[in-house]
């Protein structure tokens, strides 16, 4: 009774020092902006009951205070020095800016569909666009699509659209990886944030294995979130990743990016269904199969 | 649509719009057809000339949503283009079928509001049956291509059987009538 009573106050103080600061309805959601102490974070449909979609620390704007932000520079594993870099998917910023900030130089494009996120992004989470950095409000599908037309290469590129509660079906079909192939420099690497349950995981498996052959699959105990990894050519091996990894290491270390564990749980093993069909434009209920 | 518009607010805007204008078109078509001595030959053409409009959805798809990607930065008017183009006609038609039913089956004025109700009742439902079913089941089951071949199966088979009723009816007699106004 004691310990409940204790716990009680505890999840009470944590309430009253939640503060928000921003709310906004757009067009495709409900953003809200609440600071807990230091930590201010981003939260999409948070009556749903959504988890924070980026949080950033306003006295240690560098720290990524999520795993799966952290774990999407694994990428920097196979493609250490990407001079141009496309990000799908905006959110709070925190990629974006942390790819600026350690490749000043690199030209980087950011699509995300929702003005709104831009705006809050810039507002309360310390984004800007530079020169060699621009947002474009767009679907990440139309984005690519033209990028491929016009003959565009990256050498990095973050599939990060998947917050909130419904998945762009458009955004996982075989047709959509062979948009993103075309856009990818001959030693680009695409690392794309998704999830890890579900009879969706299989199906996501079995469509990126067909595109790209073969992935690099990078899940954490401490993350509901997968990330997959992979390029055009074949992967490198494990011995490669853990020089590059101690290449990296001191650059990525302000961010609290621990790159030196990830080598080892970079996996190419199958675990997933491999019966499973193939997603496509003509077949993608993602959103239906996430919940089964 | 969504490989060349993306799935933006825009395109079902684009999408939503384009049916409800062409089913407008099609509801006062289909009231002014209706005046024109009407028959069970014209309102079972109605759904095979529906069925023939929507196969360019299934097999030149691409070939026109190309272009107009091509030519159309905006995704907002390239899906309003590519709606117009894919379901305009298709769905125009469908909305005649409405109206000329009602002409169809009143028999005097007295009746004709309980059929215009008994008309929008089944419509509706069966528009409900096929959302739910689609957006729960379908997707789940088969390829959208395959959904569509479905519908314009289903089109051509009610066009037959309005065709094989009219004729158990009618016999030869109307037959000779029908394909005057064929």
């Amino acid at each position: 009774m004691l310990l409940c009573g204790v716990m009680l106050s505890f999840f009470a103080a944590q309430q009253a020092l939640a503060e928000t600061l921003h709310e906004e309805r757009s067009i495709y959601r409900d953003i809200t902006v609440v600071q807990t102490g230091d930590r201010r974070c981003l939260i999409f449909n948070l009556h749903r009951g959504d988890r924070n979609q980026t949080c950033v620390e306003v006295n240690d704007r560098d720290t990524l205070v999520f795993s799966y932000t952290r774990m999407s520079f694994a990428g920097l594993l196979l493609q250490p020095q990407p001079q141009t870099i496309l990000v799908a998917g905006l959110g709070g910023g925190s990629i974006p800016m942390t790819l600026t900030d350690l490749f000043p130089d690199a030209e980087i494009d950011v699509v995300e569909i929702d003005q709104a996120v831009v705006n809050v992004a810039k507002q309360f989470f310390f984004f800007e666009e530079n020169d060699n950095m621009n947002v474009s409000v767009s679907d990440a599908r139309v984005f690519i699509k033209r990028g491929g037309l016009t003959g565009k290469k990256y050498d990095y590129i973050v599939l990060d659209a998947f917050g909130g509660d419904y998945i762009p079906e458009h955004l996982l079909t075989r047709e959509f990886l062979s948009e993103v192939k075309a856009i990818m420099a001959a030693d680009g690497v695409l690392v794309a944030n998704t999830f890890s349950t579900s009879r969706f995981y299989d199906h996501e498996s079995v469509t990126y294995q067909r595109v790209f052959n073969e992935f690099f699959n990078f899940k954490l105990p401490t993350s509901g979130n997968r990330i997959i990894i992979t390029q055009l050519d074949s992967l490198p091996p494990r011995g490669e990743l853990v020089t590059r990894a101690q290449d990296a290491a001191e650059s990525l270390q302000k961010y609290g990016v621990p790159i030196l564990e990830y080598p080892a749980r970079l996996s190419t093993r199958v675990d997933w269904d491999m019966s499973r069909r193939v997603l496509t434009d003509q077949y993608s209920p993602a959103n239906l199969l996430r919940d089964n | 649509m969504a490989p060349y518009f993306g799935g933006s607010q825009y395109v079902w805007g684009s999408i939503i719009t384009i049916f409800m204008l062409a089913l407008a078109m099609g509801y006062l078509l289909g009231g002014r057809l209706s005046m024109r001595s009407p028959s069970s030959v014209t309102y079972a053409m109605f759904f095979i000339t529906a069925a023939l409009f929507s196969l360019p959805i299934i097999v030149f798809a691409d070939a026109i949503m190309r272009p107009i990607f091509l030519t159309i930065e905006d995704p907002r008017y390239g899906s309003l283009m590519a709606s117009i183009v894919l379901y305009f006609i298709p769905t125009c038609i469908l909305g005649m079928i409405s109206p000329y039913s009602v002409r169809l089956l009143v028999k005097s004025h007295e009746h004709s509001g309980n059929m215009a109700g008994q008309l929008y009742f089944v419509s509706t439902i069966g528009s409900a049956a096929g959302t739910l079913g689609t957006s729960f089941y379908f997707v789940l089951w088969f390829e959208v291509n395959q959904i569509l071949w479905g519908s314009i199966a289903a089109l051509l088979g009610a066009g037959c059987i309005i065709l094989l009723a009219n004729y158990r009816a009618n016999g030869v007699g109307s037959r000779s009538q029908a394909q005057n106004y064929g």
